[in-house]
């Protein structure tokens, strides 16, 4: 399976020959299998995606099926060994990765960003993609999971509330406090977040702090090092976000929120600033009046020492692929996911699904809406100060339900700064101290 | 005839207790043995690990604090839960003010039944949904009508003093309505004549249902007890909806636990087994005691 390799001496009736234009050895009439979760984006890139393999590879019948239940519909499949080619692990019902991981169940897809790009000339799959695309999908230096699409994480507000206010985002967390105080003084919240998962306020906390103390911060908290979560920088970004907590610019009632809800709620212009993923705009789609113009930006500096400037934001690969190890044709997958990664594939989900993809350059001249116009935007003003971090692909249960469950008693001012950290520490610990949870060390 | 009997016999039990044996015993009994292995739910390898998931279960702090939420659901649920059921069946049985005989229901009995049977035709699912509206803080039914008396309501489920209460309360209105049908149809099935008798020697309401009907219910009321004591060790698919467990765990069950441990934040399906086999256990001990502690001699009317 080693793609490097020009080897050509075997002749197994199983692998088609390797080359220049077929660096995997797909066999020319293999099938392929390929499972879709059925959701935001819905089937139809997918589709796309089958059809420009079948125009290289016409000889290849290619199943396609589409489902919400990822986890439910293929376990019995990936317990009996029969696992489909291609799988797109995502959903509410999406298979833990690190649990596919730990147990070998996925295959290396190394050779696939070592194999030439199929539409840029001259270029490796892994130069066309943007970065943290391979850090992300990566456990323990191994590549086993490609995500497609482009997820920005910052802080979201309606350029048309602001303008109309004469309200300006926040470049310092003085300024920031500032405005939140304006804000609250004309009646309007200054902030909501999701309630019920309350996990979506530790992405501006931890943003916070590796902007103000560097990338090891996030670093220490992915590899689960000792205090990792009381660092100095930890402390500096939960002292400053406790005072929206402590001067009530939290939406009353946000603690019984879901994310939907509070997300509505911020779109009528309840409340200013909500922390969310760039799919936001996709997700609120029918409710947005019309000329809200939602647009996305990084948290504000917390002071002049900040390692990071302001620009920089949290920048990763969501919308997760992976080809099972045991999969019948693998080399089918590793070509079937270079298609997707060619510049044509690229465009092609970017126009269908309206997110970025993960490859560079393949936004350029598609009409966007406003959100994900200031996604780019704020991308390249960010550029190769971008950072971002990993814990939650090691460790679901780390964010899901412990960080989680410490970021709802922090936001809802029943706990302080410091036993906010406490227990995301004591969370971290118990994850580091249970041996039968594997541990990935982020590279 | 004689002949032919035990080959009807087996011609009739077999297939039932085949598949009886197949899609229930044996998961039960694969649980057992899964629960022994460190098994990630994604390949075909398992090691066998002995009892290390019994014992780390033991030291699992969110597990216990979920055995004790169910404790409280298995403490509350049936008592308010069947002291309501017979409440209201007293009242739409013999509640009225007849005067002449003195045992018909109250006015309207029949669309007060269908009242409180509806929520026995929604799905779990359904209701889950319609109440975490109602408890919606700024938006719900309940703070709306807490409102306009000057009470500015909780978060309800979104604090961790009233989400686990929140769950359980809707736990008992979806539960009422079945044991008021339950109860209303064994009291019909008690004689008018011990009533007419009773209300002749002047007993009030109350002492006719402490004394007469409570009594003569009894094999009723204890199907009941068992029906919901198992239904309170359970409670997962109203919390999942509702709170996922939250806030920081206040409202966690131990189905959630075994859940999450499986399908959710991780694949351990090991560990979650050994979840699910403490789970039998729990349920089959409460289902012997609550028949045992409530074991009484069977009436049966002539």
């Amino acid at each position: 399976m080693g793609g490097d390799s020009d080897d050509s001496s075997g002749n197994s009736s199983d692998a088609g020959q390797k080359s220049e234009q077929n660096p995997f050895g797909v066999k020319e009439d293999a099938p392929l299998e390929v499972v879709i979760f059925n959701g935001g984006y819905g089937e139809d890139y997918a589709k796309a995606h089958e059809a420009m393999y079948n125009e290289k590879w016409p000889k290849a019948k290619i199943t396609h099926s589409a489902t919400q239940e990822i986890s439910k519909t293929l376990q019995p499949r990936f317990v009996d060994g029969s696992p489909p080619d291609v799988v797109n692990n995502s959903g509410a019902g999406q298979i833990d990765q690190g649990g596919l991981v730990s147990q070998g169940a996925l295959t290396d897809l190394t050779p696939l960003l070592d194999a030439p790009s199929l539409d840029v000339p001259g270029k490796k799959v892994r130069d066309t993609l943007l970065p943290g695309v391979v850090d992300v999908g990566s456990y323990d230096g191994k590549f086993y999971v490609l995500n497609i699409s482009y997820t920005t994480y910052g802080i979201w507000y309606s350029t048309k509330l602001f303008a109309d206010k004469g309200w300006t985002y926040p470049k310092t967390w003085d300024e920031h406090i500032t405005l939140c105080k304006t804000i609250k003084a004309a009646g309007t919240a200054p902030w909501t977040y999701a309630g019920k998962h309350p996990r979506y306020m530790s992405w501006p906390v931890i943003a916070t702090a590796i902007k103000f103390g560097g990338l090891d911060v996030a670093k220490n908290i992915d590899n689960l090092e000792p205090n990792a979560w009381k660092s100095d920088a930890m402390k500096a970004s939960a002292d400053a976000w406790h005072q929206i907590v402590k001067d009530g610019f939290i939406l009353a009632g946000t603690p019984g929120l879901d994310h939907v809800q509070s997300q509505t709620a911020w779109c009528q212009g309840k409340a200013a600033f909500i922390s969310c993923g760039s799919w936001l705009e996709n997700e609120q789609k029918a409710v947005t009046p019309a000329g809200f113009n939602m647009a996305v930006a990084p948290t504000p500096s917390l002071g002049a020492s900040d390692k990071l400037p302001f620009e920089a934001i949290r920048g990763t690969a969501s919308e997760p692929f992976i080809v099972p190890a045991k999969a019948k044709n693998v080399p089918g997958g590793l070509e079937y996911f270079r298609t997707m990664l060619s510049m044509k594939g690229a465009k092609d989900f970017t126009g269908k699904v309206s997110a970025l993809s993960v490859v560079a350059g393949s936004a350029d001249g598609a009409t966007l809406g406003p959100g994900l116009t200031s996604v780019v935007k704020a991308l390249e003003a960010s550029g190769s100060n971008g950072f971002n971090w990993v814990y939650q692909n090691y460790y679901r249960k780390l964010e899901r339900e412990l960080v989680d469950a410490a970021c709802g008693e922090f936001f809802s001012g029943r706990i302080g700064p410091a036993e906010f950290l406490d227990l995301c520490q004591k969370g971290a610990d118990s994850i580091a101290k249970d041996t039968s949870i594997k541990k990935y060390k982020r590279a | 005839m004689r002949h032919g009997k035990y080959p009807l016999i087996v011609a009739f039990l077999v297939p039932p207790l085949l598949l009886y044996g197949i899609f229930v015993l044996s998961p039960y009994v694969q649980a057992f043995q899964i629960s022994t292995t460190d098994w990630g739910g994604y390949t075909a390898d398992a090691n066998y690990v002995g009892f290390d998931n019994f014992t780390r279960l033991f030291r699992d702090d969110y597990v216990w604090n979920a055995i004790q939420n169910n404790a409280i659901l298995l403490a509350v649920v049936p008592l308010v839960t069947i002291a309501l059921g017979l409440f209201f069946a007293t009242m739409l049985n013999m509640g009225g003010r007849g005067g002449k005989a003195g045992v018909t229901g109250v006015r309207g009995t029949a669309a007060y039944r269908l009242v409180y049977f509806f929520p026995q035709v929604l799905s779990v699912v359904i209701i889950a949904v319609v109440w975490r509206e109602v408890y919606h803080p700024n938006n719900g039914l309940l703070n709306g009508l807490l409102k306009p008396l000057g009470i500015d309501g909780p978060t309800w489920l979104g604090d961790p003093t009233y989400a686990f209460w929140c769950v359980l309360a809707v736990m008992v209105w979806s539960n009422v309505g079945f044991y008021v049908v339950l109860f209303g149809a064994a009291m019909q099935a008690i004689p008018r004549d011990i009533y007419e008798a009773v209300l002749l020697d002047g007993a009030s309401r109350f002492v006719t249902l402490i004394r007469i009907t409570i009594p003569l219910l009894w094999d009723t009321v204890q199907v009941a007890w068992i029906y919901l004591a198992i239904a309170a060790l359970d409670g997962f698919i109203l919390v999942q909806l509702m709170t996922d467990g939250g806030p920081n765990h206040s409202s966690d069950v131990i189905g959630l636990r075994m859940y999450n441990t499986a399908f959710g934040t991780d694949t351990r399906f090991g560990y979650a087994s050994a979840i699910g086999v403490v789970m039998f256990f729990l349920t089959l001990s409460v289902a012997v005691l609550a028949l045992r502690a409530s074991k009484r001699d069977r009436i049966e009317y002539s």
